[in-house]
């Protein structure tokens, strides 16, 4: 069997992002490390009692606590003089993060705990349904934010979770994708040789909630980076560092894989909306190899 | 060692020479000075504990819940809305068989506001699981968290417990106290040592997800537990007497002149001290009154109420909380243990009192009294000022 | 009483999710094969390995059958093929 720290028998729906980034997450930080999980999908799907995936120490609380569960856990690990050799990182999804999460997420960044939070965002409540978060993106259909004769979805943008972060003065921030798990890997690495408070937020496609086949979950994750609709960067001590797109594609080519935006597809003002999201995005991040 | 120290720097003390490793603090009164002292303690090297300021209680109880997990021995104080905000974590603590100590300053819950003291925050919790315990005085506050650790840490329980100790009126009031040393509590209260952990080299997942087929049990096996603490708490206050040369009744229950007693109050915390002076004036007068002090509310001793109970005439259970549409939570569960004694149960009368803060005095506790030989009330609020009871204009 | 605690490291193995696969399962051709690895990285199941060049395979016990390593694969090796 692969060597890996996130085992296999996990009950997510094939071709679940959030799966893949668990696992490039966890392997990248290795097994000197501690997971304080918040509720949703990947605590579901990965500890069905008597089973669980994980091969390393994890603990999980509530929904909106797992910030402060390992501020918890590395305040342990201190006292017993073990923080320097053992990470610790907290996760949750979109909506443990950015709506109930939010307030211990603050203090733990405020308090300068040495843990790194990890944001599986899948821009909705997947596992309660497909119900509208705090990261769900501009008018993506949810059940809560559904599309009708007077409304074209969710109508607000996705909550600025990456600046939110940076703005307590935090030494790491970055976003990343599925589409470029090697990136994942890397900057999971590059948090870790930081003291402090880390925050990555990574786009996990999630196929039951925006409706797009299975096997697309790579090529979707990679073509909301391509076109600028999730702009990929990092902050390094405040420092804004973008993954540059070389060849930046219309926001059509994401939007039409998706069943959660299938109602824009005959809407040219609605598209030209996204767009207007996505060129934003490129010049608020640099996003553009070429200019 | 006799000092003259209010109730909340004596739990600060007492907490200290437990020698917690990670303490969370948020403040809400009357809670605030105990985890003031303990910030001071940290500051000036007295306790070498990770003392951490957090954003919330949710967060509060969050963090030990953390600390924990990673085998630390580890401590809270909160009251009130504090509480009824940290609810959610409170269960789930219970639920992961994480044996923390924290401690409860009674106080009214909102609305309207009220900081002052009576017991409703507690009955929130009251099915969490916890061990819930009640000082009377300060005496006992300090004497319950020593005790409080070591049924926590046993295991064979595996709970966490919480002390309740009457918010103002102890917390707040200075009295002398015998302050048992670092190496006395040493000797009683080892070092907490365990497998169920956080570890590296034994990477276990806690807090997974038991569908239907394994929940029913997971939680039977709490409830079986608090069956077997009313084995242990005795076990442990009688080791505690042994060890401390102090401590009344057996850990879960007082009596005060209940051999021979007719009328018995019932009741829990500070307000027994107020009973135990009735209960001398009406002896004083041939009224054979006594106390029965319930001291562990959770596991509830019911074979030690029905029995303590049994050659009772009239009870009267005095409850400083309410659950309201129903009764006070006390008289609900001394009723469920009488209920044992058939065609023998006594008289029983439920009462409301000191709610908000309302002084509880010789003089209402004697109205309740008087009305146990009259009609029969299962839960009557005693002291209400009738010129209030109007709509508002 | 205190039971059931925990759960054992990595005991999810117990459960053969192949059984979920109902139409097509990834076939590695092992002809065009660079080594890239992208198969392995993208796996929602984390059940692909290989070394080599034309060396990769997966554990069928787990597959779901998502088909994301032959979407993945730069080099079109890897196909999805009917049950």
């Amino acid at each position: 069997m692969v060597e890996t720290l996130f085992k296999p028998g996990h009950t997510a729906c094939a071709g679940c992002g959030q799966a893949i980034a668990a696992r490039l997450v966890i392997d990248a930080a290795g097994k000197n490390t501690m997971v304080a999980n918040g509720t949703g999908c990947l605590e579901v799907f990965s500890t069905k009692y008597p089973e669980s995936s994980w091969g390393v120490p994890w603990i999980h609380s509530l929904f909106e606590n797992c910030s402060a569960v390992a501020s918890g856990v590395e305040a342990g690990l201190k006292y017993l003089g073990k923080k320097d050799s053992i990470n610790v990182i907290a996760q949750a999804g979109d909506g443990g993060t950015a709506d109930i999460g939010l307030q211990a997420i603050s203090g733990m960044f405020e308090r300068g705990h040495d843990v790194l939070y990890v944001c599986y965002d899948n821009e909705a409540y997947m596992n309660t349904g497909v119900q509208r978060s705090g990261l769900t993106p501009t008018l993506s259909n949810t059940t809560t934010s559904p599309s009708g004769s007077a409304s074209l979805g969710n109508p607000r943008p996705k909550k600025p979770m990456p600046e939110i972060a940076a703005a307590h003065g935090i030494p790491y921030v970055a976003t990343a994708s599925v589409g470029y798990p090697q990136d994942i890997q890397r900057k999971v690495k590059k948090a870790l040789s930081i003291k402090g408070p880390k925050y990555i937020q990574i786009h996990v496609p999630c196929p039951l909630g925006w409706r797009h086949e299975s096997r697309m979950t790579f090529d979707v994750a990679k073509l909301a980076v391509e076109t600028g609709l999730y702009p990929i960067f990092e902050y390094d001590n405040g420092k804004l560092i973008p993954r540059k797109i070389t060849a930046i594609k219309p926001v059509e080519e994401y939007l039409k894989y998706q069943g959660r935006f299938k109602h824009l597809m005959k809407d040219p003002e609605a598209i030209k909306e996204m767009q207007a999201i996505a060129d934003n995005n490129i010049k608020k991040y640099g996003l553009s190899a070429t200019v | 060692m006799k000092q003259f120290i209010e109730g909340s720097h004596a739990v600060a003390e007492i907490i200290k020479l437990c020698r917690p490793g990670v303490v969370s603090a948020y403040p809400i009164t009357p809670q605030t000075h105990i985890v003031e002292d303990l910030a001071l303690m940290v500051a000036n090297k007295e306790l070498n504990a990770q003392f951490v300021n957090v954003e919330s209680e949710h967060s509060a109880a969050s963090v030990v819940l953390g600390g924990e997990s990673t085998g630390v021995r580890s401590y809270t104080a909160t009251s009130s809305q504090g509480l009824l905000l940290m609810a959610e974590v409170v269960f789930n603590i219970a639920g992961l068989r994480l044996p923390l100590v924290m401690t409860t300053a009674n106080r009214a819950i909102s609305a309207p506001i009220n900081i002052w003291n009576d017991q409703q925050d507690v009955m929130t919790v009251r099915d969490s699981g916890w061990v819930l315990l009640f000082a009377e005085t300060n005496q006992e506050a300090v004497d319950l968290h020593v005790q409080a650790y070591k049924l926590a840490e046993d295991k064979r329980v595996m709970l966490p417990v919480m002390v309740n100790m009457d918010g103002f009126i102890l917390t707040h009031g200075m009295e002398v106290l015998d302050m048992p040393s670092q190496k006395e509590v040493d000797k009683f209260l080892p070092p907490y040592k365990t497998t169920y952990k956080l570890d590296v080299e034994n990477p276990l997942t806690m807090g997974y997800l038991a569908d239907p087929d394994y929940y029913l049990e997971i939680r039977y096996m709490v409830q079986d537990t608090h069956k077997q603490l009313l084995d242990i708490i005795p076990q442990v206050a009688d080791d505690f007497k042994k060890a401390f040369k102090r401590g009344e009744g057996n850990g879960l229950v007082e009596g005060y002149k209940i051999e021979d007693a007719d009328q018995v109050f019932v009741a829990m915390g500070s307000v027994c001290g107020s009973i135990r002076d009735v209960v001398d004036d009406l002896r004083a007068k041939g009224k054979k009154a006594g106390l029965l002090k319930v001291i562990s509310y959770r596991p509830f001793p019911k074979a030690c109420v029905a029995s303590a109970l049994a050659r009772a005439k009239e009870v009267a259970v005095i409850d400083k909380s309410i659950s309201l549409g129903a009764f006070g939570p006390l008289y609900t569960d001394v009723m469920v243990a009488v209920s044992s004694l058939g065609s023998e149960m006594p008289k029983m009368s439920g009462f409301v009192l000191g709610l908000g803060g309302r002084d509880i005095t010789k003089r209402s506790i004697m109205d309740t009294y008087e009305r146990l030989f009259g009609k029969q009330v299962d839960c009557e609020f005693i002291g209400l000022k009738q010129e209030l009871l109007v709509e508002d204009k | 009483m205190v039971g059931h605690l925990t759960s054992k490291p990595g005991s999810s193995t117990a459960n053969k999710t192949g059984s979920w696969r109902t139409e097509a399962k990834p076939k590695f051709l092992k002809k065009n094969c660079i080594a890239c690895k992208m198969c392995v990285l993208i796996c929602p199941e984390g059940i692909i390995s290989g070394e080599g060049k034309n060396t990769f395979y997966c554990d069928y016990a787990y597959c779901k059958g998502c088909g994301n390593c032959a979407a993945v694969c730069p080099k079109k090796d890897i196909e999805m093929v009917k049950e």
